[in-house]
Parts: C-alpha cells; structure tokens; sequence
C-alpha cells in the first residue's frame, strides 16, 4: 500500500490534535516512536496507534534501521493532499473571480447615477 | 494571483478567506440577492443555477439548485440563523447528492479591508468523519475536471 493516497482516510487521519503534532514534529526531520512519545503524555503503544492511522493513510513511512524504525513524512501522500487542496481552492476561485466581475458591475452602476444601493 | 485561503481548523472546521475591492454592503448584497448570487455561485464552466431562493431573514429559507445542462445536477438547502447586515451571515446547510449531507454550519463574515472586504467563511462540520468527506469528495460537487486530474495524480503518486 505504500505511496497510495488516499484521501478521505488522510483527511481523516489530520483530525486529531495528535496525529497532527506527530506530523509537525516529523516535518522537522525524522524521529523514533520513543521520540516521538516523549512530549506527549501517552505510552508508545497509543503513539504507534497514532502512526498507524497516518501510514495507513499514506502520510507516514517508516524504515529499518537496525532495531530501530525511524518515521518520516510520506512525500507523495503529502503532496497529494496539498495538490488536492490546491485543487478545490482553484474551483473556489473560478466562483469569486465571477464575483469580482459582478462587484465590479455593481459598482459602475452606482457611478452611472443609479440610486441602488 | 492567490487571494484565496482555504485551510482545516480544529477537528471539524474549514476556514475559507477571500478579499474583494468592493466594499462589505455590495459583497453583502452578493451573497443574498438572487439574482446577483445566479450571476457567480455556478462552480465549473457550463453550470447554471436556475433555482435560487434566498430568503436572508432569521428563519428563512434557502435553496440552490445547479445543472450543467447533460443532464446531471444537484441542490442544496439551508436555513438562515442570523443576520447582521452586511457584515456577517449565520446559517446552515446540506448538500443532496441525492441523499442529504449532514448539516454544515457556516459562518460568513464581511470586514472593511481598506476600500474593500476581507471576507471569512467558517464551516463546522458535526464531526471529524463528515470534514473529511467534504474535502476529499469534494465541497463542490461539479468538480468533474479536478477529479479527473485528481486520478492522473494518483497514479502519479502511487
């Protein structure tokens, strides 16, 4: 399943408090569950449960090294929640842009005398 | 040109702002007049609104309903909550696609900026599980171009 985005459980993955200071502190480099548990008042179990949910979702990835299992930001599944969101942000404004056009025309009517307000 | 904020507050909110060169009572009245409202809530190229009913009172009603003309549409419902004209909107929503969305409470409000408006949107979704589905699916339901970029983005990542 690595590198596969999907986006409702990612969107659902950010919506714990949590999960979402797991992923700042992992924006700032790679860490280990027991680092990762450490600011957090929870056992490392709850924090691997956490991960889980995130590399479920493609937004965390691990690797081996020794005994050790480093975390650290899935690219892809980043990227495509940031596209994603680009995405809907650009739809959003093809509507306002019209609205712009309208206010705009609003606004000439006003100065052509008109007493619309 | 990035005017447009669209970011996730919280556990269950969506936070959309906008600025216009227009001043609030005019973006206002955009918002609640029907037939300026028909002129720029449309989504992608080829839709229409052919039903709009905005009753900007307490209580009142509201109503949108879009087709893209193939055959395919959607609509949506709500019921104003408060008004404080022109600088803030409270009501709430659901989208039928066909079955009912649960309700989206939204906040819209409409600062002096300068000459113009800041203009904030607040959503709040009743949990996590339902944000989650209005930004994956997709808060426009006529999307059709995005998802099919969405798809070739997917293979891409994948």
């Amino acid at each position: 399943m690595q590198g596969v985005v999907n986006l409702d459980a990612a969107f659902s993955a950010l919506a714990d408090p949590t999960r979402r200071a797991i992923l700042a502190r992992l924006a700032t480099g790679e860490a280990s569950v027991m680092e990762l548990a450490r600011p957090f008042e929870m056992t490392q179990p709850a924090i691997s449960q956490h991960l889980k949910v995130l590399e479920d979702a493609g937004l965390v990835t691990s690797r081996i090294d020794g005994t050790r299992r480093p975390r650290s930001l899935a690219k892809p599944g980043i990227e495509a929640m940031d596209q994603w969101l680009e995405m809907l942000r650009k739809a959003l404004e093809t509507n306002y842009d019209r609205l712009d056009a309208v206010l705009a025309g609003m606004t000439e009517t006003k100065k052509k005398g008109g007493k619309k307000s | 040109m990035s005017k447009l904020t669209l970011q996730t507050e919280g556990d269950t909110q969506i936070v959309i702002t906008r600025r216009f060169a227009a001043p609030p009572a005019a973006v206002y009245r955009a918002h609640t007049d029907p037939a300026l409202i028909q002129r720029w809530l449309l989504g992608p190229e080829g839709w229409t609104m052919p039903v709009c009913v905005n009753e900007a009172r307490p209580g009142g009603k509201m109503r949108y309903e879009w087709v893209n003309g193939k055959g395919q549409g959607f609509h949506i419902t709500g019921e104003f909550l408060d008004l404080n004209p022109p600088s803030r909107i409270v009501h709430v929503e659901r989208m039928f696609l066909p079955d009912p969305t649960p309700d989206n409470h939204v906040e819209t409000t409409f600062d002096a900026d300068g000459e113009g408006t800041l203009m904030t949107i607040r959503m709040n979704l009743p949990d996590a599980q339902t944000r989650a589905a209005m930004l994956s699916t997709g808060m426009e339901r006529g999307m059709e171009a995005s998802y099919v970029r969405l798809e070739g983005m997917i293979q891409v990542a994948a």
